[in-house]
């Protein structure tokens, strides 16, 4: 569903529903654009690589999304989740965030954490079972944290108690 | 609030809790922090000082002790020990960190001559101790997670040392047995390069951390020493790196160099981390040279 009409309202800078999935739930209208991920991304390709490509993030934002539900730290911020269109998105955002041809689809990252009530120990075991999501896609170490580094400042957004 | 919860009929928990919330800055109405147990990521509390703060293995860093975020209070256990081939260096303390911002430790220091004693006059096997007190507040900065600007992780310390032996101390040339080494931290993981970068400087009168009293008969008074860590993270829970820690001179007896590490620094566990060492502290009390081994086991939690 990557060239649904809607890209063409989001183009216009329109504020839309959106429905990219057949068993993604709907959720409230609002801008697309990449700066939603909060990030610039890396430039070059070599990080993306090292991911192995979209593959590689597929891989590893599914695995992510498996330990979001079975990390006892972190399962209860969870529960509530659209593991399709999370897994979509946050795949969408590494990848752009990784230098590579994605564009990313989703809210903002205030809006996004908005009601989760993350603390940063929740951050903390969530970074760890990225960190060990990457391993297991034997992304070397310094390019898991050419990747945390950009994400690391977002924490003052996605903290928010 | 969290003072509310251990006491929930009282104001005065509560008023506390206020005016701590807002030193620490957090805290409102709106979104209250859960009193959560555990959480920061393996080594950015840092491992243990021989001095009993949280740094490298000579070097103090801006970390704060304990395994607590900035929503708990957790505490901190130590032990180290370096021998060399003429002495062994203990090194001891426990400790807690509050809500990622204060540390107090308590420890000890041991520093057994073995057969350098006796040639001292002092007995075989003579055993000089001090007392440490530290003290530690992070003032702003966050080392972890400031990645998309310069600015360190830093913090303000106090060491309250008291040795141990005071009439030796004085025959040795040390003006007195105890003193207050303040020192500031500045701390930086450089995560795009895998980097942890520390810079201390330290305001100290002490003669070999204070083992050997303070001041002395050659040079007495305050002297800003330099302290400093450069490591490589090769994975989340292995730190390798070198660290340099520059001492005063202060007793004719016996000339005092500065001391460098090779060190690397593993987390075994959420708990448990463990630092092994190269160290070379320079000139101690008449040996030249002194160079050893290193090992120390730090819990957190």
């Amino acid at each position: 569903m990557r060239l649904h009409p809607a890209s063409l309202f989001v183009a216009l800078g329109l504020a839309l529903p959106f429905t990219a999935g057949a068993t993604e739930k709907p959720v409230d209208p609002y801008v697309q654009s990449d700066r939603n991920a909060g990030v610039t991304p890396i430039q070059g390709d070599g990080v993306y690589k090292a991911f192995h490509g979209k593959a590689g993030i597929d891989r590893i934002v599914h695995r992510l999304n498996g330990y979001h539900h079975t990390d006892p730290r972190i399962s209860d911020l969870f529960h509530a989740a659209d593991d399709q269109r999370l897994e979509r998105t946050l795949s969408e955002m590494f990848c752009y965030v990784l230098g590579g041809p994605c564009h990313y689809t989703g809210r903002d990252m205030a809006s996004a954490h908005k009601d989760m009530g993350v603390q940063i120990a929740h951050q903390n075991a969530q970074i760890e079972d990225l960190q060990k999501a990457m391993a297991e896609e034997h992304v070397p170490v310094w390019a898991q944290n050419k990747l945390l580094a950009k994400l690391a400042p977002l924490e003052r957004v996605t903290v928010t108690r | 609030m969290r003072a509310s919860r251990i006491c929930p009929r009282s104001v005065i928990p509560t008023l506390m809790a206020s005016v701590l919330s807002g030193l620490v800055g957090i805290g409102s109405a709106s979104a209250k922090p859960e009193y959560v147990w555990g959480g920061k990521l393996d080594l950015t509390r840092g491992v243990s000082t021989v001095d009993g703060s949280a740094g490298g293995g000579i070097a103090s860093w801006a970390l704060i002790s304990g395994n607590e975020t900035r929503d708990g209070i957790g505490g901190t256990a130590n032990v180290t020990a370096l021998r060399s081939h003429n002495f062994t260096l203990t090194s001891y303390a426990a400790g807690i960190g509050a809500w990622d911002r204060y540390e107090v430790t308590l420890g000890g220091q041991d520093f057994d001559t073995g057969r350098t004693g006796g040639r001292l006059g002092l007995g075989n096997g003579y055993t000089f101790h001090q007392d440490i007190l530290g003290l530690k507040a992070r003032l702003f900065g966050d080392a972890v997670y400031d990645q998309d600007h310069w600015t360190p992780q830093v913090a303000v310390g106090a060491q309250i040392k008291s040795a141990d032996h005071k009439a030796i101390l004085h025959a040795l040339g040390a003006r007195r047995a105890s003193g207050v080494d303040y020192y500031v931290s500045a701390t930086k993981i450089l995560l795009d390069r895998s980097l942890l970068i520390d810079a201390t400087i330290r305001m100290t009168e002490a003669n070999q951390w204070g083992l050997l009293g303070f001041g002395g008969d050659r040079r007495s008074g305050y002297q800003p020493q330099f302290e400093g860590s450069i490591g490589y993270l090769v994975t989340p829970r292995l730190l390798v790196g070198a660290e340099l820690r520059t001492k005063p001179d202060n007793l004719r007896f016996a000339r005092e160099g500065d001391a460098a590490d090779l060190f690397a620094a593993v987390a075994l566990s959420k708990t448990l981390s463990a630092t092994l060492a190269w160290a070379e502290i320079g000139d101690v009390a008449t040996l030249r040279r002194q160079s050893g081994l290193y090992l120390s086991l730090q819990a957190g939690f």
